[in-house]
């Protein structure tokens, strides 16, 4: 793929359609470190990049890749990094500096099999849970995870403007199919493009952690004389070290989430498929809901009343796609690519207003339209 | 980068460059740290560096605390990472000063990948490692710059391994400037790291430093006086030739300047060739 002209029908995978997403998003700087299956982002970020002025760096390790975004978004770029299961272990820590010094970044992740090293090339969703609680400390993080090639694209540029909204970092969740399938796309001419909030204050005044009237603070580069101190200790709105204050650290602590979990509904939440008058609705993200809407539209056609929830937002997880339905269902059946995550979460939110059933694969084979259909109609008693 | 006449006084520095509230300073009575960052500032300002142009970029432990007391834009964070953190900073706005105090620990152990790769690179970075042979802030254990049979609270009976040469890793993996300070001569130290900042390209100077309460006092120097007189004692300048080396001593001055092509400098290259504007 060179240079990619918009409204033109492409044949992308799924890893160049994320690396476009972000070119047009504005990322201007990209570390990465290879790792399959989502080393293609990092080399069509390296031809990229240089051709808009931006800059990519194959770093040391994936921790030293992370590392660098963190500190190229300090000086003021929109930035990204992708990997892999054993790397988001690595990657962690840098989640973590993310999340306390609040800097907007992006980190891709292309699930495979694991535990460990399990399977490079083959898909999975066993990284649901790391992705929310993977870093230590408790923390908000936005995950949110795409099911096709074209949503990858569209999602790239949300998670850029997710990240550079709400000044925190933002992790795409993809898996082995959808970032290596090719699927024919036509790109949009214009994306929606979201800045940081800067300072209009004079330096003086700056306050690097001090929020504003959207929940977060804003955001100054360094170099532009304001001189702050982005420091991954529990810090004051000045940022200074308050790491022997209880009351400092209650109060960042509540503002980290509160600027997330105040304003969920500018999270996407997702698609509602045939579930108008759904019995049963499949609950199903990633590569496996393209399965669960192929099994929805054979079981209609076989008169049964299903429908597809699929949530685009995984973490926070968002009631709100699920609640106005539960009702007036029987079931919920939840297919993963792993022994069961989002499940639980299904079942908390659903709490007990109606059945959820796991379906569950983790052999790095994807779950088939048939397989749901299975388990649909054995849940109606069909 | 004209010099000017005259140099600035202490109190000068201070008023520029030191975050009023942000002092007294958390480091022990006699710490090396400080002399460290004196000599610092006074590079800084002797080179004209314009303040908003400087990001101080540290880790953890005690010189990870560097930060807390300055008056630039700077980044406290992840153990050993400072230079994945600055290596991203400056390959974002190349205009900018990167210098990135680290401690041995920070440094050569767990940042010790990100110490060789940033050397390889040869990217316009300043490292300023604060060598006290000991990790401080967790209680005296052992450091990858813990010399054989020192004792430390992991090596209660002394410590087994050999210690780094941190300027012969450095040149190892291709730093283009490197050079040893010892904080007993705050004067050489302020020149070394003065011309490390002005090298274009990856530069070292590492700093022996006194740490009197977790190194000196199992080693029986327990006072800051007696620390500055073993670091002299321990240390000879390289103007005075090399013939101590076979002594044990560490030569102290600038031990290597080099040309070679900078990262950000032939990126911005590869960028006019790929068409792009940067
Ligand atoms: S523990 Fe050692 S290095 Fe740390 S502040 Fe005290 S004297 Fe300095």
């Amino acid at each position: 793929m060179t240079g990619v002209q918009s409204n033109s029908h492409l044949l992308l995978s799924g890893n160049e359609a994320c690396a476009e997403g972000a070119i047009r998003a504005g990322v201007r700087f990209f570390a990465g470190y290879p790792i399959t299956p989502s080393s293609e982002i990092a080399e069509t970020m390296a031809r990229r990049l240089p051709e808009v002025g931006g800059k990519f760096i194959q770093m040391e390790d994936e921790i030293g890749s992370i590392s660098a975004i963190v500190g190229a978004s300090l000086a003021g770029l929109k930035v990204m990094d992708a990997t892999s299961g054993p790397g988001l272990s690595l990657k962690a820590e840098g989640l973590g500096l993310a999340v306390m010094l609040e800097v907007p970044c992006v980190l891709v992740n292309v699930q495979r099999m694991g535990p460990s090293t399990g399977m490079a090339t083959l898909p999975s969703q066993m990284d649901v849970m790391m992705s929310r609680w993977g870093t230590h400390g408790d923390h908000p993080i936005i995950v949110i995870s795409p099911c096709s090639v074209r949503e990858t694209f569209e999602l790239t540029v949300k998670a850029v403007n997710l990240a550079e909204r709400f000044r925190s970092p933002v992790i795409l969740l993809s898996d082995a199919v959808v970032a290596r399938m090719r699927e024919k796309v036509v790109l949009p001419g214009e994306v929606e493009i979201v800045n940081r909030v800067r300072p209009a204050v004079l330096p003086e005044q700056y306050r690097p952690y001090a929020a504003g009237p959207n929940g977060v603070a804003p955001m100054a580069d360094f170099g532009s004389g304001y001189y702050w101190y982005a420091n991954s200790s529990v810090h004051d709105e000045n940022g200074y070290e308050a790491t022997s204050k209880p009351e400092v650290a209650t109060r960042l602590l509540q503002r980290l989430h509160a600027k997330i979990y105040e304003h969920l509904n500018e999270l996407p939440q997702g698609e509602a498929f045939m579930m108008d008058d759904a019995e049963v609705a499949v609950y199903a993200y990633g590569i496996t809901a393209r399965a669960a809407k192929a099994a929805v539209r054979m079981a209609r056609e076989r008169g049964l009343k299903v429908g597809l929830l699929r949530p685009v937002t995984i973490w926070p997880f968002l009631s709100g796609l699920v609640d106005p339905y539960v009702s007036g269902l029987t079931a919920l059946l939840v297919p993963e690519l792993n022994m069961g995550q989002l499940v639980d979460k299904v079942r908390e939110v659903v709490g007990g207003r109606s059945k959820v059933e796991s379906l569950s694969r983790y052999d790095g084979q994807i779950i088939t339209p048939e397989q749901i259909l299975v388990a649909v109609t054995k849940i109606m008693g069909r | 980068m004209a010099k000017p006449a005259e140099l600035a006084s202490t109190k000068e520095l201070i008023e520029k460059y030191i975050r009023r509230n942000g002092v007294p300073s958390i480091w022990c009575p006699g710490c090396g740290i400080g002399t460290v960052v004196g000599s610092m500032l006074r590079a800084i300002d002797h080179l004209r560096l314009r303040q908003e142009d400087v990001v101080i970029v540290t880790g953890i432990g005690c010189s990870g605390l560097i930060y807390n007391y300055l008056r630039f834009d700077g980044f406290h964070g992840t153990h050993g990472r400072a230079l994945a953190i600055a290596t991203g900073i400056k390959a974002a706005n190349p205009r900018l000063h990167v210098v990135v105090p680290m401690g041995d620990g920070d440094c050569a152990a767990i940042g010790g990948n990100h110490f060789i790769h940033a050397a390889r690179r040869n990217i316009d970075l300043t490292a300023i490692v604060i060598n006290n042979q000991i990790y401080g802030m967790t209680g005296g254990q052992s450091s990858p710059t813990t010399v054989q049979q020192s004792r430390t609270s992991t090596a209660p009976r002394g410590h087994l391994e050999r210690p780094f040469d941190v300027c012969e890793l450095a040149k190892g993996a291709g730093a283009t400037y490197i050079a040893r300070g010892v904080t007993s001569n705050p004067i050489q130290l302020a020149d070394l790291l003065e011309r490390a900042m002005a090298h274009k390209g990856f530069s070292v100077v590492e700093v022996l430093s006194q740490c009197p309460v977790q190194a000196g006092r199992r080693a029986g120097r327990s006072e800051p006086w007696e620390m500055l007189q073993w670091l002299k004692g321990v240390t000879v300048s390289a103007k005075r030739g090399t013939d101590d080396v076979s002594l044990g001593k560490f030569i102290t001055g600038e031990l290597l300047k080099e040309d070679a092509p900078e990262w950000t400098e032939e990126y911005d290259k590869l960028i006019a060739i790929a068409g792009g504007r940067s």
